[in-house]
Parts: C-alpha cells; sequence; structure tokens
C-alpha cells in the first residue's frame, strides 16, 4: 500500500493538521447537539460527545478532542481524558441505548491522562467501567482511529462492533516513547519501539485488532480533508447498514465474540512456542 | 479415590506454596518497607507481613492460595496454558523461559477451584514475580476463563490482582486483554454472578483499568499502591512531588474506591463471611 515506516506514520498520526473529532463531527453529521459534563463532578473538554443526524438518523457520536491551537490544546489537555471524560463518555452512551441510537467514536489520543486528580477520581475505574459498558450495549457500536490510539484512554472508546482505522493512524498499548522507556529504560529509542510495536493500520489488520482499513489521500489525510471525510462517510454508512441487520443480541454477542477472539489460541504446554 | 486426588493436589500445593513462600530456618528477613530485621520464623508466623512495621510484602500465588484455601480443595484450572509471543517479539521466548524456570509459573496468574470454609467459588490469583505480573494474552486468557468457568457452574470468582500494567511485549494483544477480561467479567456480573474483586501491592495500569476495578465487591491489603499510572509517571507529568500514602489502599479507602481494607490474616474469614452472605437469596 503506502511507502511510510512504522515510525513516519506515527509522524502522520499526529500531525496536528489531521482532521479531528470535531472536523469529522462537522462535515460528516447534521444538527450536533453538543453535551457536557459528567453529571458527577465536572465537564472535560478532552472528550467530545454529543447526539447529531447521520444522513438523516439520529446517532450518538463521542471522541477525544486535541484541540486546533494551543488555547484550544490546553483546555482539552492535549487530548488526555481525566476520570471526568470517560464517565461523560458513559452517560452519553448509556443514553445512545436508551434511545436504540447507534454510536459512533473516534479515537485519537497519547493517552489517558497521568495527573494527580485523574488518579485522586479513579481513572482507572473510569476506563475500565467504559470497558464493560462498551461491551454489553444493545445498539450498533462503530469506532474509527482516525490518529493516535494510545494505551487504555484509547480502547476505553474502541470496544466497538467494528473498528476502522484511516491507513496512517497508529494504534498501541502504549505510545512509542512510553514503550521504550519502559522497556529499554530510554524514551530516546521510540523509532526503534515503532519498528517492533506493530502499530500500523496494516499490522492490525492482519492481527485482527481491527477490522477495516480507510484509504487516505496521497500524502495523509492532512493534505486532503474532503477526501478523507467521503472515504469515512462511505464506510460508516457501509458498515452501519450491515450492523443495522442485527438484533441487539446478536450485536452483543458479535462484539463479544471479536474481543474474546483476540489472544485465545495459546499453546498448551508441550507445543512448540510461536 | 476423590479422598486420595484431593491429598495429592494438596500436596502438591503445599509443596509450590513452601517453594515461593518460606524462608530458610536461620536467616534473617530484611523489610523492605521499614528496614528491619525480623528472624524467619516470625516472619513465617506473619505470613510476611514485617512484623515490626506491618508491610505486607507481596507474596506468590500458590503461596497465597495454600494461606486462603481449605486444605484439600484445591484444584487449578488451565494448568497448562502457556504464554505465546503474538508480535514475534524479539528475546521474548527466552525471556519468558527464564522466569518459568525462575519461577515455577506458566505466566502471571494461577486460576483455581475451590473452597473456604465449605464455600466453593473460583480463584484467581496473579503473580508479581512473573514480569511483575504484567498483563499479556496468557493472563487475559485465563482470567476471561475463569469468569466463563464461574459462570458456566454459578459459583462466585474471587480474583486477587497484583499488576505492573500490560505485557509490553505482546503489543497491542495485551492492551486487548483490558476488553476481552471487562466484558466477560461484565458478562458474568449480568448473570448475576459475584465478583470480589482483592487488590495487592502493587496493582497498576491495565489491569486496575479493567477487571480489577469491577468488583461488586472491592478490597484491597494494608499499604498496597493501587493506581492507573505509576507514581513516577505522575510526578514527572505534574513536576511535582506526590503527598505521603498517595495511591496506597488507605487513601482508594477514603476516596470512595474500596469497600474495606483487609490485612492478611483476615482474608479467609472475610470471603468466607461475603460468601456466606451470597448463598441463600442472591442469584448464583
Amino acid at each position: 500500500m503506502s511507502a511510510y515506516t512504522p515510525e513516519e506514520k506515527v509522524k502522520l498520526a499526529r500531525n496536528p493538521e489531521r482532521p479531528g473529532t470535531a472536523d469529522f463531527i462537522q462535515a460528516l453529521f447534521t444538527d450536533f447537539f453538543e453535551q457536557r459534563g459528567d453529571r458527577l463532578c465536572r465537564e472535560d473538554a478532552s472528550i467530545l460527545g454529543g447526539i447529531a443526524r447521520f444522513h438523516g438518523r439520529p446517532v450518538t457520536i463521542v471522541g477525544h478532542r486535541k484541540g486546533k491551537n494551543l488555547e484550544e490544546n490546553l483546555t482539552c489537555n492535549f487530548g488526555m481524558p481525566g476520570p471526568e471524560g470517560y464517565r461523560k463518555a458513559q452517560r452519553l452512551m448509556k443514553q445512545a441505548e436508551k434511545f436504540g441510537r447507534p454510536i459512533i467514536t473516534f479515537i485519537d489520543t497519547p493517552g489517558a491522562y497521568p495527573g494527580k486528580e485523574a488518579e485522586e477520581r479513579g481513572q482507572g475505574e473510569a476506563i475500565a467501567r467504559c470497558l464493560a459498558l462498551m461491551s454489553s450495549l444493545t445498539v450498533p457500536t462503530i469506532a474509527v482511529v482516525t490518529g493516535e490510539g494510545s494505551s487504555g484512554g484509547a480502547l476505553a472508546l474502541g470496544v466497538a462492533n467494528r473498528v476502522l482505522m484511516l491507513e496512517h493512524a497508529v494504534y498501541s498499548v502504549l505510545s512509542p516513547e512510553g514503550f521504550a522507556s519502559i522497556l529499554w529504560k530510554d524514551s530516546s529509542r521510540s523509532g526503534e519501539a515503532c519498528a517492533v510495536m506493530k502499530l500500523t493500520a496494516q499490522d492490525l489488520r492482519r492481527g485482527g485488532i481491527v477490522q477495516g482499513v480507510l484509504r487516505e489521500p496521497e500524502g495523509g489525510a492532512h493534505t486532503d480533508w474532503e477526501a478523507t471525510f467521503r472515504t469515512v462517510d462511505a464506510a460508516l454508512r457501509k458498515e452501519l447498514a450491515a450492523l443495522d441487520k442485527l438484533s441487539p443480541r446478536v450485536l452483543v454477542q458479535q462484539r463479544y465474540q471479536m474481543f474474546r477472539a483476540m489472544g485465545r489460541d495459546l499453546p498448551a504446554a508441550g507445543e512448540e512456542e510461536a | 479415590m476423590n479422598q486420595f486426588f484431593a491429598r495429592r493436589r494438596d500436596r502438591l500445593l503445599t509443596y509450590q506454596a513452601m517453594r515461593e513462600g518460606k524462608v530458610a530456618a536461620g536467616r534473617r528477613v530484611a523489610c523492605r518497607n521499614c528496614g528491619a530485621e525480623s528472624s524467619a520464623l516470625d516472619w513465617n508466623r506473619s505470613d510476611q507481613v514485617c512484623p515490626k512495621c506491618g508491610w505486607h510484602a507481596p507474596i506468590g500465588a500458590y503461596y497465597r492460595l495454600s494461606l486462603i484455601l481449605d486444605p484439600g480443595t484445591f484444584q487449578e484450572l488451565d494448568e497448562k496454558l502457556q504464554p505465546a509471543n503474538p508480535l514475534g517479539f524479539p528475546g521474548y521466548p527466552a525471556k519468558l523461559r527464564a522466569t518459568q524456570e525462575e519461577t515455577g509459573l506458566n505466566d502471571a496468574v494461577v486460576t483455581a477451584l475451590g473452597s473456604i470454609e465449605g464455600h466453593r467459588a473460583v480463584f484467581g490469583v496473579m503473580d508479581s514475580r512473573f514480569i511483575m505480573a504484567s498483563m499479556g494474552t496468557a493472563v487475559g486468557e485465563k482470567v476471561t476463563r475463569a469468569a466463563e468457568y464461574a459462570q458456566r457452574h454459578k459459583l462466585p470468582l474471587i480474583l486477587f490482582a497484583a499488576s505492573g500494567g500490560a505485557r509490553m511485549q505482546e503489543g497491542i494483544f495485551s492492551l486487548m486483554q483490558m476488553a476481552k477480561t471487562a466484558a466477560a467479567i461484565q458478562r458474568f456480573q449480568e448473570k448475576g454472578g459475584l465478583y470480589i474483586s482483592c487488590l495487592t501491592h502493587p496493582t497498576t495500569g491495565g489491569v486496575t483499568a479493567s477487571f480489577a476495578s469491577l468488583g461488586d465487591i472491592m478490597l484491597a491489603e494494608p499499604g498496597a499502591l493501587i493506581g492507573f499510572a505509576g507514581p513516577r509517571v505522575i510526578e514527572q507529568t505534574i513536576g511535582e512531588k506526590l503527598p505521603e500514602g498517595f495511591q496506597r489502599a488507605e487513601y482508594l479507602l477514603d476516596h470512595g474506591f474500596l469497600d474495606q481494607i483487609v490485612p492478611r490474616s483476615q482474608w479467609r474469614q472475610v470471603l468466607s463471611q461475603l460468601l456466606a452472605l451470597h448463598e441463600k437469596g442472591g442469584r448464583t
């Protein structure tokens, strides 16, 4: 497909000129009504969500928001949510389920915020609840990794019936810097980390982690937003049409089986290691 | 015949527990928390809780099981399940083999069927000697199978968590174990299953952010470090020192994330009380 190395893809995925959740909402949906706050503690702008219409039908949208300039970056904490963001996401998703709306999520985050207040208010619990809730939703859910999807902070919006990725987006257990820092105690070896982490859309498609890779324009999504929007729009329509045919029970079943299968085939003692 | 197997299983558990638990007699043990030295006898008598400061040292999975289960009831589940190398990560199989030899474990969790004061349950115990008890596909798979087994047999599920987070060498497959285990726990709980989550030192990262935080009942050992991000990462991020006791079990209790803190000597009593309270009238 493309000649980019994994390291180059990480740079592309982080390009600030790439369309983000707010841009996708504006381009692909109409009638967007933003919903704020977790009803417990505060509003977390690093998660953007609300109700909108997708080709006429109401859907719920939840995504990471990094912001487009320094001021917005600071308000959105560079797309690193705290527990309030994940609890807002849960609130919106439960509401979507109540009203039978499909849910579309956009994933683009360096990870959940490792801060003092975030820990105090249960960052781990908030992410865990997101995973458990998403796994049990009776409405169709589609996640699109649009930029960088790092760690549990990304996965919290990613337990969907279909997980799609833009061609140059990356999705990984941790940022390459964090990975190198943990394994080799040296975050400057992140380039090396990119090479072994298998974080590209193509690798993840082969590994059965994502179900679709969405073509980006020549040079990356930031070079031609309209083309990117057309591709994502078409993919969402197609996947939603397929999921519409499934009953609530089957939706839950299909999603469970999909994640259940990840890392299931392990050798018993005596067999050769992979 | 059953009696024979029960005795054999019991001997095996005792053997494995001794292998990882006991400190050679005559040696003195320095507490990693307060530095005070105690005799091996005192150290073992207190189940490896420092007799001077009360520090609950991390202990092996079999050793912990031997402390809480009724004698003769231990029956290991999926004991042959081996870890894999899904990314083909260089050097990982060798590291696994070396750690397996050193610890006598296949990977970082032991799951088993057992009883506490006659109450049957499915148990899972993580062991931080195995690559910091990080969660790779083997840990995720065994925890998931334990939840599914508990659901099939209508038994309560008791998991002792301890983890440094995700198993880096298994990359995205490690991350996906968070989704897999959380989904399995959710299913089990929706069907009325009782899940008691017991957090031990240290429980961090992807394990905190998945199955370990989802217990119907949330318990922890005194002084256990529990959090999503590790203290070093937080200090680097915010550029300040964290207060004394931050992310410790007592701190989590104050902030509303635990039901109770349970000293090591009281696990049997507390778990047996909880299992009994859920036996009648509950849907399991």
